[in-house]
């Protein structure tokens, strides 16, 4: 990385780089999938030619395929682009709740390959600060990292935002291996980059397995 | 030639799998490694197709173990990144005329099928 950016530049630059990567990787799945099931609806038709007989119901399993991936892609697209649009804004008003929802949406994939599960647990009500919607995207993406390391057997990460008097928390749950992390390694320069830049904070409560963000009501970019 | 596909997208190999029936290539699918390493114990392939990322273990680290079950196994990397990372991983492993981009056509994957039956 250039010599030139500092530390929050590039945490950024990364973690834009890091989901493009991956949300493309999502949509040439799809797209190998779509791929050979309309290969497999070339095989049947030089089939049929030859005499052998379509198997309607096999032809609608096909289709409904094509379609489950069609469905597939456009979430994939929709959520790609809800991410695009994190940056028009140096700060707005936020719902927690569904930052939390599109950082849990486009972190599927890493959990998936590290063999982690992500259950966000659903807040009864709107979870509104003012803040930078990419800088917070960026760091709960950041805990979350950290977070699915530190599962344990479980191989779980829980995830969920409440309201506070004085803000609002971010709160990651059922770390079991959170007391063998080590503590000089988290967080690194990188969240604190952007704890510093979103007035947060981050504190671990190794016993219960859980990490906090604390965000303040409202920051000023 | 008997055929392993090793990949997490299971509508991607049972079709693949279908289709290889189809031109009378014998193949089984799964879409993890464990359940890979676990049919290498007790069927011989010829060619195994694996993701380059497979979920709690990378298609390099499979492709080690499988080999250490049966050395004869020949390998096909598939990835639907093309990072210039796996690239260069899955081509050191595989060869780069074995490293395969998503999505594959069954020609290509058939023809490097033989090619690595014939060397």
């Amino acid at each position: 990385m250039n010599d030139s950016l500092d530390v929050r530049e590039e945490t950024a630059l990364r973690f834009f780089g890091n989901i493009s990567t991956s949300i493309s990787h999502e949509i040439k799945n799809v797209l190998a999938i779509i791929n050979e099931n309309a290969g497999l609806l070339e095989d049947y038709n030089l089939m049929a030619e030859k005499g052998i007989p379509l198997n309607p119901e096999r032809i609608k399993t096909l289709a409904e395929t094509v379609m489950t991936q069609i469905r597939r892609a456009d979430g994939l697209v929709k959520n790609m682009n809800k991410f695009a649009h994190s940056v028009d804004e140096a700060s707005k008003t936020v719902d927690l709740r569904e930052i939390l929802e599109l950082v849990v949406a486009l972190s599927s994939r890493f959990a998936a390959i590290r063999g982690v599960g992500l259950e966000l647990q659903p807040s009864s009500s709107a979870v509104s600060i003012l803040s930078s919607p990419f800088f917070l995207e960026n760091l709960i993406w950041l805990v979350l990292d950290f977070a699915m390391n530190a599962t344990g057997n479980g191989k779980i990460v829980g995830l969920f935002a409440e309201k506070k008097e004085d803000g609002a928390r971010v709160i990651f749950t059922q770390l079991d291996a959170l007391g063998k992390a080590q503590k000089d390694e988290f967080p690194t320069e990188r969240e604190k980059s952007l704890l510093h830049i979103l007035n947060a904070e981050i504190s671990l409560d190794h016993r219960a397995g859980q990490i906090f963000i604390d965000l303040p009501t409202e920051i000023t970019l | 030639m008997r055929v392993l596909l090793v990949d997490d997208e299971k509508e991607l190999v049972s079709t693949l799998a279908e289709r290889l029936a189809i031109r009378s290539i014998d193949s089984d699918w799964v879409t993890d490694g464990e359940d890979a390493l676990k049919l290498v114990e007790t069927h011989c392939y010829d060619v195994a197709v694996l993701d380059i990322r497979l979920p709690g273990i990378s298609g390099l680290d499979l492709q080690k173990k499988m080999k250490l079950k049966c050395p004869d196994l020949k390998f096909i990397f598939m990835t639907g990144h093309g990072s210039l990372g796996d690239f260069q991983a899955g081509a050191t492993e595989a060869g780069t005329d074995y490293y395969l981009v998503k999505p594959v056509g069954i020609d290509e994957l058939i023809e490097k099928m033989n090619n690595l039956m014939s060397a």
